[in-house]
């Protein structure tokens, strides 16, 4: 997985620096709506997942979902903001068809939390590159618009509205397309590590929204920003900034101004255009939702959500720095997502060899993995018996052709390593009698090259170490051989 | 809030013999001899209407006609808040307090007439015409719940459920000469209760007398899961029996304050002549009577018509023609949004979208949302510092004049006027409530008692022995059209 590791610098084209910050809007991993029963499984036939609440039907009234509660606080934490003991949902009106209230339950002055940051990467100078999270605020989604179901109507599906969503607000710290797409690579890996939603870009459960401005330098105000809406992609976060960018460029340089405007990225024609007409800024007329009571959390509260978060990417990273002396690229392999790094982990110690632990679970395990179709969980091999493999190859016990052959048998068949490279004659073999007598047998089997190998000729050793592995069915200590054939020569 | 600490025992408050003994058969009897259908009370009718409670006769009101308010979800009538916008529409669900007043054993004879979308105080800003007031059919029966009140005031029912944004239950039954309570905010769940403005909504009822509207309130009160803004709070038995031993004096030891602000020297002579009558039989009946200010009272009205439009206009937006009710045909969808709000809202609730969606908007936020919250702060701090004074209730006039003759009215503002002395308590959420004390040129004077958070027992109590007090004097409390 590439990262930001090295991505760290600006974008400009020598004139302008470019200026961005995302808003992320997630979805909790609730069993029910944010604020009726109704529950948020996706996939489901339209408008069969409603009530009279999330359809916002006459006398019906909102009621906070304690879950939702808890997730967003969770992902807060893990963002590293404060999450405040008292916040406010208000009424962000508006109409849409798929907006049944004619308002989304949204908060507005008075957000769950503020102040977080994320690690994108490391900069040149090796310092973390960091940035700095504004806000995350609760929300409900709206429905869903069909427009290609019927002929010549629009149809609402009403499944979506009200699942619990967090909108994450950057501060305009984001500085090139390449510093875009990893702070939405780390949000997703730390929202998936908080346990607090799927992240899945393609059902919609991580959407990305980005706003983008140029300026002369680093010391100019901001310029006039745009903003780029539901990104499905991180290459498409990562090109679309750098087609805005570009665009920008060009018109300033025109000597045109830039309009604050919605855009929408085209990802068949990869263009960046605005979004229909223009529509007039929008007045939202926000006022405090009078059917909700302010959100009161105690500090007790805050505290059992921060101690119910999993090692976070960032201490795992460290971790795995100082405990199994990896390296910054293995390490974003490993916690790309926590099953493979939790199972590395337990490879690792069955083995008592970290790095060669590494090495299995990137090479042979996620090759075997990716080709069985099945997910790492379901592989047959446990960590513990692949512990117990790797435990045999770092003894010199079979050799590193041998333990591939065992570990093949194992997802075959299963079974213990040892056992297996018994049965099939794996181990290594450093017993000198019978490395003498296969020596004796290759030799009698090839007497010229043994004769001119015992004449001088010591090319022809690597030919007859083949011939006595060959014979072992690999199973000979190659080092051993060596030494009993250089014996041989004068 | 010291009724919640009280250490009295939870009972039921008696359920009176009145109401038990008026059954259907004897309010579909009222509504036919006395032409109660010439009112336009009701907008829909159940004329099969039975419960289970009502057949069986375990419920508390098993068997009780009652008539509901047209804002509130029934499952078996329209609900229609008296709008084209919702011509026909029925609820797939019942609002929590029509439901709990099903689950007594009521049996829900009808929907009654209101100003559309209960914006209005005189029933006559309805899409499917005005209320007439039985006590004078060519006078309003106030508003909004105009068509709850005169129902009661007919004898068609005698108890009903009303709504209340500023005075929409006590304004109407001073006008009808009946009893009508606005709770507690949070004391009745509003699920269910078509929103107008939420922070200021409350169920309220309607009775005939003080003792049969306390026994509908405790039935309906208590916390609802449903609405957030529902208060977790013991139901204490709503109408207490007497506190002490001396009968004579049997409201020795309340204190009730009488605000000078709703005592203008403008006031109708004759009303403040009811009311002064009213304090002396408080005072005779034990109760000390002190003079206290609510300095803020005047300026209750223009808070009132900012927070209120404010709130009315994010609640009426669902109202778009895309998913139910009245729909207009369109090119476009702005068009669609155009026609079916134009052609679905009447003129008034047109007026107060718009006014409403002015002071949200950005700009003029500061200048009048949030400053009218800070005066609504100022007033509730009023209200808690009066009774923090060792004032028990507040007894003012529930409105300037008796009820007006239908079309007298015809500027809003004049209008807005009739609400003056009701919005304070909705503003604060403290419960309140109206009785007949007495009549002018024949038409009956409403009483108002106010009181501290969640003490509708304290007022209920006074107002029970003030009407006993008062006796047929009071007013028309029991007339017939």
């Amino acid at each position: 997985m590439s990262t930001a590791a090295n991505t760290a610098t600006s974008t400009t084209n020598g004139t302008w620096e470019l200026v961005i910050g995302l808003e992320v809007h997630c979805q909790l991993r609730t069993r029910s709506k944010i604020f009726c029963g109704c529950a948020t499984s996706f996939g489901e036939a339209p408008n069969t997942n409603t009530c009279p609440v999330c359809l916002g039907l006459p006398g019906a009234l909102p009621v906070l979902n304690a879950e939702a509660v808890e997730l967003a606080t969770r992902a807060s934490l893990a963002l590293g903001c404060t999450v405040h003991e008292a916040s406010v949902f208000a009424r962000k009106n508006y109409f849409y068809p798929d907006l049944p209230k004619g308002y989304q339950i949204s908060q507005f002055d008075r957000p769950l939390a503020t102040d977080g940051s994320l690690v994108i990467g490391t900069q040149a100078d090796g310092t973390p590159r960091v940035i700095r999270v504004h806000r995350v605020h609760m929300e409900e989604d709206a429905g869903k618009s069909v427009h290609d179901r019927f002929r010549d109507v629009s149809a609402i599906d009403l499944n979506r509205a009200g699942t619990p969503l967090v909108e994450i607000v950057s501060e305009p710290d984001i500085r090139s397309g390449a510093e875009a797409g990893a702070y939405a690579r780390r949000m997703k890996q730390i929202l998936e590590y908080a346990g607090v939603s799927d992240a899945n870009m393609e059902e919609g459960s991580l959407r990305v929204d980005v706003n983008i401005s140029i300026r002369p330098s680093s010391t100019s105000p901001f310029g006039t920003k745009t903003e780029i809406k539901n990104l499905n992609s991180f290459s498409a976060i990562e090109r679309a900034v750098e087609i805005e960018f570009a665009r920008q460029c060009r018109v300033l340089e025109s000597g045109g101004v830039i309009e604050q405007q919605t855009m929408l990225y085209d990802d068949k024609r990869n263009e960046v255009r605005p979004a229909r007409s223009k529509e007039g800024s929008h007045d939202y007329r926000y006022f405090p939702e009078p059917d909700l009571p302010p959100l009161r959390l105690s500090a007790a509260y805050i505290e059992t959500q921060r101690a119910a978060l999993p090692e976070l990417p960032e201490a795992k990273r460290r971790r795995f720095a100082t405990e199994y002396g990896l390296g910054d690229v293995e390490i974003e392999q490993l916690i790309v997502d926590q099953t493979l790094a939790a199972h590395y982990e337990l490879v690792a110690r069955a083995s008592g060899d970290a790095r060669r632990a590494a090495n299995w679970m990137l090479g042979t395990v996620l090759a075997a993995v990716n080709a069985s179709g099945r997910s790492l969980g379901e592989h047959p091999v446990s960590a513990e018996r692949l512990g117990a493999l790797i435990k045999l190859e770092a003894a010199g016990e079979v050799s590193n052709t041998a333990a591939r052959q065992v570990f093949g048998l194992m997802e075959e068949e299963g079974g213990e390593p040892l056992e297996l490279a018994k049965r099939e004659g794996l181990l290594q073999v450093r017993d000198d009698s019978a490395l003498v007598g296969w020596i004796d047998e290759v030799f009698a089997e090839n007497p010229a090259e043994a004769a001119r190998f015992v004449g001088g000729e010591k090319k022809l050793q690597g030919v007859l170490v083949g011939l006595v592995m060959k014979k072992s069915r690999g199973s000979a200590d190659p080092k051993k051989v060596n030494q009993l054939l250089g014996a041989r020569v004068g | 809030m010291s009724e919640t600490n009280s250490p009295t025992p939870m009972h039921e408050t008696a359920i009176p013999s009145s109401l038990r003994t008026h059954t259907v058969a004897d309010a579909w009897q009222c509504f036919d001899r006395n032409d109660v259908a010439g009112l336009n009370a009701f907008l829909s009718l159940d004329r099969d209407a039975t419960t289970t409670g009502a057949l069986t006769g375990t419920g508390a009101l098993a068997g009780v006609p009652v008539a509901i308010k047209d804002n509130l979800a029934t499952l078996t009538l329209p609900t229609t808040c008296a709008s084209r916008i919702l011509e026909g529409y029925v609820s797939p669900f019942e609002a929590t307090a029509v439901r709990r007043l099903r689950e007594a054993g009521a049996v829900v004879i009808g929907k009654t007439n209101m100003d559309e979308f209960a914006m209005g105080s005189s029933t006559e800003n309805s899409a499917y015409g005005p209320t007439r007031n039985p006590l004078d059919r060519d006078r309003v029966p106030g508003g909004s719940s105009g068509g709850s009140a005169a129902a009661v005031a007919a004898g068609v029912v005698r108890i009903a459920l009303g709504s209340e944004t500023g005075g929409s239950v006590r304004q109407p039954a001073a006008f009808c000469g009946i009893v009508g309570v606005k709770p507690t905010y949070g004391r009745v769940s509003r699920y269910g209760l078509v929103a107008y403005a939420s922070s200021l909504d409350n169920v309220g009822v309607f009775g005939s007398t003080v003792a049969e509207a306390a026994a509908a309130l405790e039935i309906i009160a208590g916390h609802d899961p449903l609405d957030s803004t529902s208060a977790d709070v013991p139901v204490p038995p709503m109408l207490p029996a007497r506190a002490h031993d001396d009968v004579a004096k049997p409201l020795s030891g309340l204190v009730v304050g009488k605000p000078r602000e709703y005592f203008p020297a403008n006031l109708d002579p004759r009303i403040a002549s009811h009311c002064e009558r009213a304090l002396a039989q408080l005072a005779a009946l034990g109760a000390e009577v002190r003079e206290v200010s609510l300095p803020s009272t005047d300026l209750a009205i223009p808070v009132y018509y900012i927070i209120a439009p404010a709130e009315a206009s994010s609640n009426l937006a669902r109202y778009d023609g895309a998913r139910y009710g009245a729909r207009a045909e369109a090119g476009d969808l702005r068009s669609m949004y155009e026609r079916t709000r134009s052609r679905g809202f009447g003129d008034e609730v047109t007026r107060r979208i718009l006014l409403g969606t002015y002071v949200l908007s950005a700009g003029y936020y500061d200048a009048y949302y949030k400053r009218a919250q800070a005066v609504r702060t100022l007033i509730t701090r009023e209200f808690a510092d009066v009774f923090a004074s060792g004032v028990h209730l507040l007894f003012t006039p529930t409105t300037p004049t008796p009820a007006f003759r239908l079309g007298e009215l015809s500027d809003p503002y004049e209008m807005y006027l009739s609400d003056i002395f009701t919005v304070t308590a909705n503003l604060a959420g403290v419960p309140a409530m109206s009785q007949p004390i007495g009549l002018v040129d024949g038409l009956p004077v409403g009483g108002q008692f106010m009181a501290p958070h969640f003490a509708e027992p304290t007022m209920l109590r006074a107002a029970a022995a003030l009407e006993a007090a008062l006796g047929a004097t009071a007013g028309a409390a029991g007339v017939t059209a």
